[in-house]
């Protein structure tokens, strides 16, 4: 098997299934009690959170466990949208190609009172901090703007970003589930003020995730119960979990650069060789991108089809299609560069990890070439292209 | 439990009856691009029987198997059984389709009555309109 969907999910790191297996063998008590056992798992807990805030530039009490990225990106903007309207400020900026965790949760707040501005992000799916200089107004109330984009893999220009919102007084949080444990993250230099990730993503567990907030910001409740997290998060801590991202953090933090740059090297060779397909073409920015990401829609052919035909093949991946979203629209964010919905029906995204080898590479490339070729022939649409029936749009 | 039912796989796989009939009788294309799927029969007719049929689709995983069972349910039989054919008989051939994939069944139903259609009004034999809706009424596309 090829699996070339690491950003769907990610296979678990020895490091944090031996972490959490050991947690659950011997540290099982709860964090929350008197006795040994229980302190042990509080010290381990805590243990983790420091080496966690460690690799982002956070302190530790400025660190929030959650379910996963989706519940810190809902208790973020919450959080934020709160405080905004205590000042009665309730203008939102954002990004049109956001996760579903922070659109969804956008469109809740703007049926209670809120005004969410999405910023569109060009053909290249990006946007500038000039854009959200000009966006901000005296009554925003935050800017959430992800790092980088799960589907199409641009990298935003974070750095920038960030200062512009600290300058001019504004709440600032970004999606960084995409980014962690892949791009390096300095929550303080960066001018971040709060931050999600999620485990699953950079070779940890599933189900459990960060949302960093700034000291001084208080967040508003989710889930309400118990004291855990300083009360801001009820529910017995995920120590288990907890333990196994800290540690698959710590080994992506430490191997980052060798790791983004033999990653990188298996990209760029996969988009150079998907490039040769005719009437194709590379989604999302072609320079700041994420160190695995290739995305490409073909003309003529619908992604569902190629995603079942390369899975005979053992290849795993992923489309933006209708078919594979579950609706009758294709994905949002490829309608946001500006894919056509014929277009963006044919999409295909592979998403590579370290373990990825050339000959991954070699065999993805050969099997793609084919099952486009084999599909398109099959194509009343490619046909009606190819007769000049129809216009090519790619 | 995997999306697609055996049956389906296989039709999906092993398209039959794929490809072009260059002196066709008939040809009968429904749905569009911007939703995804679209499909095209060929049918050659003798003595009021399919002959042969042949068919091109544009869509995923069961627009391409709906095509293929629908193709092979017809092949050999006279067009007032052709006329016959249900999007659920389609379905039920292959073993039951995904809620969200029943469109697809639907559009090989539409395909194949546009063909005949086709056939009809290319040889001049009379038909009630009746019997051959739009592809605009398709909830797949337009609900």
């Amino acid at each position: 098997m090829i699996y070339a969907d690491n950003a769907a999910t990610t296979q678990m790191s020895k490091a944090a299934i031996s972490a959490m297996l050991n947690c659950m063998e011997e540290t099982w008590g709860n964090p929350s009690s008197l006795y040994g056992l229980g302190q042990r798992a509080k010290e381990i807990l805590e243990d983790a959170r420091e080496r966690i805030a460690a690799c982002i530039g956070a302190s530790p009490k400025e660190i929030t466990f959650t379910s996963g990225g989706s519940e810190a990106d809902n208790q973020a903007i919450r959080s934020a949208a709160l405080l905004g309207a205590q000042k009665g400020k309730r203008h939102i900026i954002s990004t049109a190609f956001e996760h579903h965790a922070v659109l969804h949760t956008l469109k809740k707040l703007e049926g209670e009172g809120f005004e969410v501005e999405l910023l569109p992000v060009g053909e290249l799916g990006t946007v500038t901090a000039q854009q959200v200089s000009e966006a901000i107004r005296e009554d925003t109330a935050l800017v959430t703007i992800m790092y980088a984009n799960n589907e199409i893999g641009s990298v935003l220009p974070i750095s920038e970003i960030g200062p512009v919102c600290r300058e001019r007084g504004v709440l600032f949080h970004t999606d960084a589930v995409q980014a962690a444990g892949h791009l390096p993250i300095d929550v303080k230099a960066q001018n971040i003020d709060m931050l999600s990730l999620s485990a699953h993503k950079f070779h940890g567990p599933k189900g459990i995730g960060v949302l960093y907030a700034r000291r001084g910001i208080s967040l508003t409740n989710l889930i309400e119960g118990g004291a855990q997290e300083r009360g801001k998060r009820a529910g017995t801590e995920n120590v288990p979990a907890i333990v196994g991202m800290a540690a698959a953090l710590e080994e992506a933090c430490a191997h980052m650069e060798e790791n983004a740059a033999k990653v990188s090297a298996l990209r760029d060779r996969l988009i150079a060789g998907l490039s040769w397909i005719p009437h194709a073409a590379l989604n999302g920015d072609p320079v700041n991108r994420l160190p695995g990401n290739v995305n490409f829609c073909f003309e003529g052919i619908e992604g569902e089809s190629l995603l079942l035909l390369l899975d005979d093949r053992g290849i795993c991946a992923s489309s933006g299609s209708a078919c594979t979203s579950g609706s009758l629209d294709p994905s949002h964010v490829l309608l946001a560069i500006g894919r056509p919905h014929e277009v963006a029906h044919g999409s295909l995204r592979l998403s590579l990890c370290g373990e990825n080898t050339e000959a991954d590479v070699e065999e993805i490339l050969r099997a793609v070439l084919e099952i486009v070729g084999y599909l398109r022939n099959m194509s009343p649409l490619w046909k009606d292209k190819v007769s000049g029936k129809k216009e090519f749009v790619l | 439990m995997a999306l697609y039912s055996e049956k389906v796989m296989d039709h999906f796989r092993n398209p039959r009856n794929v490809g072009v009939i260059e002196d066709a009788d008939g040809v009968g294309e429904v749905g569009n691009a911007v939703c995804g799927d679209i499909m095209k029969i060929y049918l050659k007719i003798e003595d009021g029987i399919v002959s042969d049929v042949k068919f091109e689709t544009f869509g995923c995983g069961s627009a391409i198997a709906s095509s293929s069972m629908a193709t092979e349910l017809i092949k050999g039989k006279p067009l007032s059984e052709v006329l016959k054919l249900t999007n659920k008989a389609v379905t039920e051939a292959l073993d039951g389709l995904p809620a969200h994939k029943l469109h697809c069944s639907v559009l090989a139903e539409e395909a194949i009555r546009a063909a005949v259609r086709d056939y009809y009004d290319r040889h001049g034999i009379a038909y009630d309109p009746k019997d051959f809706p739009d592809c605009d009424s398709c909830e797949g596309c337009h609900g």
